[in-house]
């Protein structure tokens, strides 16, 4: 079996505790995709729940606000990485919750 | 690239590399390449180790089944580049295009086999909404799909969600198809490593 366990715990590791340009509280929020707030609220709203609506215009919204482009090029990272790890999360519990009782 | 670090603010040593790519490939530097190439101990070398094991790892899936996941789920996202990269590979695994492209246009009447199907169909869902329930999972394993083969599957799927959302939201150009295929050719000898 493919294992990716531990890579995935890395890479959140990595992005969330690691160092960067933008904090680590900005960071976990992005990831989290709670508690930040606009503009940088409505960008990673979207990376998070319909990617391919993120436009021009929310960038450069966020980049006007004072953020930097690798500020930014981490947040969205981690607002992926939080999104999909989610995912994978509820897709594995459910598994186990399968698993229990066939 | 909707970030001009993405495009250009790149080390010296991966600027050669690019530089060589293009030399011998004939083809400019994919944006995927890019971002994964760009301050890489933050996110492209973590990253390029889960892909790698998703898509190239042990598993009772073949490797086309695996591109075709990827493909799949980009289908599902949107997101275009992924959707064609990925679909190119799977052909290529498979030495068969067609099959690739019936599973995009329809997924019920696809000439895959029935696990497989009902992988896809799941991973759809789990795209599409964000999550499965174990009824979902209970007619996976009924199917005849081992609980490893769903782990795989859901690696797979962690890889291409992360991935699709940065091809959209730093809008990857998207290049012809002489592009993808050489990259098809590269991913298929290499992996992702």
């Amino acid at each position: 079996m493919a294992d990716i366990t531990e890579a995935r715990k890395a890479i959140v590791a990595r992005i969330l505790a690691g160092d960067g340009k933008a904090s680590r509280e900005q960071r976990k929020a992005a990831f989290d995709n709670a508690g930040l707030s606009d503009p940088l609220r409505t960008l990673i709203e979207k990376v998070a729940k319909n990617a391919r609506t993120v436009t021009d215009q929310d960038v450069a919204a966020v980049r006007a606000a004072g953020l930097s482009e690798d500020q930014i090029f981490e947040l969205v990272v981690c607002g992926a990485v939080g999104q999909a790890v989610r995912q994978n999360e509820r897709g594995l519990a459910a598994l186990a919750a399968a698993a229990e009782r066939v | 690239m909707r970030l001009a670090v993405l495009d250009e603010g790149h080390s010296f040593r991966a600027k050669l590399m690019f530089g060589m790519i293009r030399l011998f490939s004939g083809q400019r530097v994919v944006d995927a390449v890019k971002l994964v190439m760009y301050r890489p101990e933050f996110y492209g070398n973590p990253m390029k180790r889960i892909t790698h094991e998703a898509m190239r790892g042990p598993s009772a899936w073949s490797v086309g089944d695996r591109e075709l996941m990827a493909a799949y789920v980009s289908k599902v996202n949107g997101t275009e580049f992924c959707i064609k990269a990925h679909s190119a590979v799977a052909g290529r695994a498979y030495q068969d295009d067609a099959r690739v492209s019936a599973t995009l246009a329809d997924l019920d009447t696809a000439p895959i086999s029935e696990p497989l199907r009902a992988t896809l169909g799941m991973l759809g869902k789990l795209a599409r909404e964000n999550t499965v329930d174990a009824d979902d999972m209970r007619a996976l394993l009924a199917a005849g799909v081992s609980r490893a083969q769903i782990e795989d599957a859901l690696a797979v799927a962690f890889s291409f969600n992360v991935t699709d959302r940065l091809a959209d939201a730093f809008n990857f150009t998207v290049p012809g198809p002489k592009a993808f295929a050489a990259g098809a050719k590269f991913l298929l000898a290499r992996g992702y490593r």
